[in-house]
């Protein structure tokens, strides 16, 4: 590669030499992240440009993957997290769901009502934000019948949810629709214990464990999100698809 | 354009003459173009910025096991992490891959369509150089003569954590994204394995940097100051 030889006096190539190292200033826009007040926000941004392509990434008919039954984790070996309690003392006799928002039927749902829709069980991964995952067995009611069931306007574009623990979530309306989106009551073919989440809890293979709030009271279709979740007040993904 | 050559001159005028003649002081080959030199630094903070949160992301669970019963693995001290809390580190991590992605893309895609990919791309040919740099390294041995601007070692070794970088978004993609992403994450063992090869890859990267940064220390300012304005003086070749 000698053909492009040729001479430079000792000035000219010191000038060179400076103009291409002041043509790398541009790196140095990257210390922004290191000023105090601009930290926060532009971290923001750059988790809501994740959520923004991670929702995009969202495909309505992928299923997450299933296991066989030889694959699922014992039940002891379930973990349980709570953000606060692992028994928020919920009177599983008079308990009901609160329905509202854009629904043409709220009130006040029964489990029986429920379970008497169909029952789907599945054996998918539940994964954590801190890293593990387990696999495990559970049963329950897709959202997307309940949906009928309430008569909820599916042009929404939220559900908000709300728990005994004063816990709280929200998902969007392709994930509330996926067919593995379960309002689960069931976990190894038995009705839920306390411990994780009875009566009725989120099961969502195609979320992040935060997503799928325990301990539901109260379920909401709504156009406009007023909070996220707890964790995603706190500074988590909103979105958080797997 | 890489690999010009110039020849650097004092001009000195002689004593009443016209005529002009000058004295060569050195020479300097250009070496890495601006795009080269640009994805390296923003790919460097962003590498660090990576490994920092990655490790603070790690530390919530250190472990490759089962949550129960729970065997730590290893605790990484927070002092040398990034982002203070899980949910810290997840937002660094969330935020900088995509500069880590964007200056690697950059990258390829300019070594590619420039043809400078041949400066760095270990080949067959370069198979047979590989011995006698590792002999002058580590046992002393001849240095072979230089002819390029990478001798085959360094050829491998860079040609390798490109290969790395790589993997270490493949795998992070399979961590992030194990649902949308279930083939990718299925030829690496699924979720659980590829998290382990994310954690492995990121050693592996680590220990190159170590190695590379032995190596600027040992080959001078010149070869340093190289990185910064593309032009290298006086090199070996």
């Amino acid at each position: 590669m000698k053909t492009n030889e040729s001479k430079m006096d000792e000035k000219k190539f010191k000038q060179v030499s400076r103009r291409e190292l002041l043509k790398l200033t541009p790196v140095l826009a990257l210390g922004a992240f290191a000023i105090p007040g601009w930290q926060e926000g532009l971290l923001k941004k750059g988790l809501g440009f994740s959520d923004w392509a991670a929702a995009r990434l969202f495909r309505s008919g992928h299923l997450a993957t299933t296991f066989e039954d030889s694959e699922v984790a014992a039940f002891e070996k379930f973990p349980i997290n709570g953000y606060d309690v692992d028994d928020p003392g919920v009177d599983l006799e008079n308990w009901s769901l609160t329905v509202g928002g854009a629904v043409q039927k709220p009130g006040e749902y029964k489990l029986a009502q429920l379970q008497a829709l169909p029952r789907v069980r599945q054996n998918t991964r539940h994964v954590c934000v801190e890293g593990w995952d387990v696999i495990g067995r559970f049963g329950g009611a897709r959202l997307s019948d309940f949906f009928a069931l309430v008569g909820a306007d599916t042009t929404a574009r939220f559900i908000t949810v709300k728990c005994a623990d004063d816990y709280y979530e929200s998902l969007d309306m392709a994930t509330a629709l996926h067919p593995q989106t379960l309002l689960c009551y069931e976990m190894y073919d038995r009705p839920l214990t306390r411990e994780h989440g009875a009566p009725l809890r989120l099961q969502i293979p195609t979320k992040i464990g935060y997503k799928q709030a325990k301990y539901l009271t109260e379920l909401k279709v709504t156009y406009v999100l007023e909070k996220v979740g707890y964790w995603e007040d706190q500074g988590y993904s909103g979105f958080y698809g797997l | 354009m890489s690999g010009t050559v110039v020849e650097i001159i004092r001009p000195e005028s002689k004593g009443g003459e016209e005529e002009e003649s000058s004295i060569v002081t050195g020479r300097a080959v250009y070496e890495h173009p601006y795009i080269v030199r640009f994805c390296h630094w923003v790919n460097t903070v962003a590498l660090f910025v990576m490994v920092g949160s990655g490790l603070q992301i790690f530390r919530a669970f250190p472990s490759f096991g089962a949550k129960i019963p729970q065997k730590d693995l290893l605790h990484w001290p927070k002092a040398f992490a990034i982002g203070g809390w899980l949910g810290g580190a997840l937002q660094w991590h969330l935020t900088f891959m995509w500069i880590y992605v964007g200056t690697g893309v950059l990258y390829v895609g300019y070594q590619i369509f420039s043809s400078n990919y041949r400066q760095v791309l270990f080949t067959p040919r370069d198979i047979p150089g590989v011995w006698p740099m590792v002999r002058h390294y580590f046992f002393l041995g001849e240095k072979p003569p230089a002819r390029e601007v990478y001798n085959p070692l360094q050829k491998q070794a860079y040609t390798t954590v490109i290969i790395l970088g790589v993997l270490s978004v493949l795998t992070g993609i399979a961590v992030w994204k194990p649902v949308q992403f279930s083939w990718l994450a299925w030829t690496m063992g699924g979720f659980h394995w590829a998290r382990v090869w994310h954690f492995a890859v990121m050693w592996a990267i680590l220990f190159f940097v170590v190695g590379h940064l032995v190596m600027v220390v040992l080959h001078g300012w010149n070869n340093f100051v190289s990185m910064l304005t593309g032009w290298k003086r006086d090199p070996e070749y």
